[in-house]
């Protein structure tokens, strides 16, 4: 059987030498646009870090190797060690923790309810997801303002108003970003519950199990796998997230919301050191790749 | 007896079960709502504040402003160039690399195919210090043309992992009885292919038309010239600015925005038949 599918498969391959120069032909623009503006500027970013590029000062003029300086200066670099800090806050609570946790409850909690309430439940929260990331960093700007919605209820019960985007930055980007990335997880847990089998869940309540068993034992365990393939997504997507805390907090105050991608904005575009700035890219496309790699192991796909 | 008196506590606490999903789904979506109603209703308020409040003199005064500006509609005009020209060229380039990847035998087929799902992971964020110095090296920032065709080749990995996936599903049968009749390659891609590949087709599309109507990095990097930014980068410098911002005006614009992404993604549940996939399932 194996044996038969091999032969003619390579006869066709060795048959068909027109469909070989049509595959090419058909394949020359996507291998065009690739590589121009994805592959080389990703080649680009291992050879930049490595150089003092500058758009001012001494620098500017010519550009030189400089080998491990930006890494070495990046060492001792507070604010790098700050912003690296606060990337790995935002992932954990904003993305890990946050959205898979409400996502996860209200994906369970819909679970065989009654169709017309899960879809306008579900309706809601996706529209935080499918809006623009620039309109979700107005929304919440306005929210969580001095004058804005949540102080004055806050108000209203008798406590004094909060300035959350300067007394609590951080944990106002990452209520926003919860707000923005649950509809996925939601919609992920959505489809990986409804692949639990009833008989499964029945025949535990059956033998006694209580809810709570039933789901720490049973419902999680089954979609297990759902959780890791999501946790690699959410943590690339929030990994690159940019305009969402540059829009709402712009880094600040000071750089107490500073993540990697604002970071490496500020140094490559506010203060021109474009290696420098390349360098941080650098670290992020690291992550970036290792988590990717990760994604495709877990998706266990076959091609 | 005893059995009556039991049964009542017992009910209670069957539709105390019952009924708290729903509370705690009820109090969620309120809590996700809230924050949305304001942009709403401030839309149509004639003196929106940062408050969530019912407007006292409702007005459509801000949408027409919104609308009637010359410089807003040069910046839905730009992202719409943007949007369609990514969009399109995404299809096509997608469409037709999804052929020979879906029907023929390929050597470097597999290897191409992981590229292509390993590329889909990967933050565009971490790539835009090093595509500037590109862009301006080749002295081809703030032009539009090269920014789609930035924007397209971003789109593109997962662009093409959909559309393989749909030229997949689509039988080879009618493309065999096509040849049989004497038609050629292209005669059976326009005539055959198309028609059936058109799910796929709109699914792609809207995916790449979403996703850089609503990118703001890539045109707030690449693009310098006030003439040529797109919406999301005009709603950004109009709050971002000091001085007295009109909020209602900003929130009719900001619903403007919002509306195109909206009606797209309702219009794409509807082709994306099979549900929600894993499948490269980025957004950024």
């Amino acid at each position: 059987m194996g044996d038969t599918n091999n032969r003619s498969s390579k006869r066709k391959r060795n048959g068909n030498r027109s469909e070989q120069w049509r595959a090419a032909l058909f394949l020359s623009p996507t291998w065009v646009l690739l590589l121009l503006f994805f592959f080389i500027p990703g080649a680009l970013t291992f050879y930049l870090a490595f150089t003092n590029m500058a758009l001012t000062g001494a620098a500017a003029a010519n550009t030189e190797f400089v080998g491990f300086q930006n890494f070495t200066y990046m060492f001792q670099d507070e604010t790098f060690r700050i912003s690296v800090w606060n990337t790995i806050v935002f992932l954990i609570f904003s993305a890990v923790v946050g959205q898979q946790v409400l996502g996860f409850l209200i994906a369970f909690l819909m679970n065989g309810r009654n169709q017309t309430f899960r879809s306008i439940i579900g309706s809601i929260v996706i529209s935080g997801w499918v809006a623009p990331e620039v309109v979700t960093a107005f929304v919440w700007f306005a929210f969580l303002n001095d004058t804005g919605t949540v102080n004055a209820i806050i108000e209203s019960i008798g406590f004094k108003p909060i300035t959350w985007l300067y007394t609590f930055p951080m944990v106002a980007v990452i209520i926003a970003n919860i707000w923005r990335g649950t509809a996925f997880s939601m919609m992920v847990f959505q489809t990986a519950l409804s692949d639990v089998p009833k008989e499964v869940e029945e025949a535990a309540m059956i033998d006694g199990a209580s809810p709570w068993q039933r789901l720490v034992r049973i419902t999680i365990p089954m979609i297990m796998s759902s959780v890791v393939t999501n946790m690699v997504l959410i943590t690339l997507q929030t990994l690159g997230s940019f305009t969402l805390i540059f829009a709402l907090t712009g880094g600040g105050p000071g750089n107490s919301t500073e993540t990697l991608p604002l970071y490496m904005y500020h140094q490559a575009f506010v203060n021109y050191q474009l290696g420098y700035g390349t360098a941080i890219s650098l670290i992020l496309l690291l992550i970036g790749i290792i988590a990717s790699l990760l994604y495709m192991k877990l998706l266990k796909v076959k091609l | 007896m005893s059995s009556v008196k039991r049964k009542r506590p017992l009910f209670n606490r069957y539709m105390a079960n019952r009924a708290l999903p729903y509370i705690v789904l009820s109090i969620i979506g309120v809590l996700f709502l809230l924050p949305l109603l304001w942009l709403v209703l401030a839309s149509f308020d004639a003196n929106a504040t940062l408050l969530l409040k019912l407007p006292e003199q409702a007005t459509l005064e801000n949408y027409t402003a919104t609308i009637t500006s010359a410089d807003n509609q040069r910046s839905f005009v730009n992202g719409l160039i943007l949007a369609l020209g990514q969009a399109l060229l995404v299809v096509v380039t997608a469409g037709l690399a999804s052929y020979p990847l879906s029907r023929y035998q390929l050597r470097y087929k597999k290897m191409f195919m992981y590229i292509i799902l390993f590329a889909t992971g990967l933050p565009i964020t971490a790539v835009m210090v090093p595509v500037y110095q590109f862009f301006l090296y080749f002295k081809i920032q703030n032009s539009l043309f090269f920014t789609i065709l930035f924007l397209a080749a971003s789109a593109l990995p997962y662009s093409i992992w959909m559309m393989k996936n749909f030229m997949d599903s689509v039988p080879v049968e009618l493309e065999e009885a096509a040849w049989v009749d004497g038609a050629s390659i292209w005669t059976t891609l326009r005539l055959v292919i198309t028609p059936l590949m058109l799910p796929g087709i709109f699914t792609v599309g809207i995916y790449a038309f979403s996703g850089s109507w609503g990118n703001f990095l890539v045109p707030f990097i690449l693009l310098q010239s006030p003439e040529k930014l797109p919406a999301a980068v005009t709603i950004y410098q109009y709050f971002g600015q000091n001085g007295i911002v009109q909020y209602g005006k900003l929130a009719a614009f900001s619903i403007l925005y919002t509306m195109p992404a909206v009606v797209l993604y309702i219009i794409g549940q509807r082709f994306m038949s099979q549900g929600f996939s894993f499948g490269g399932a980025n957004k950024g």
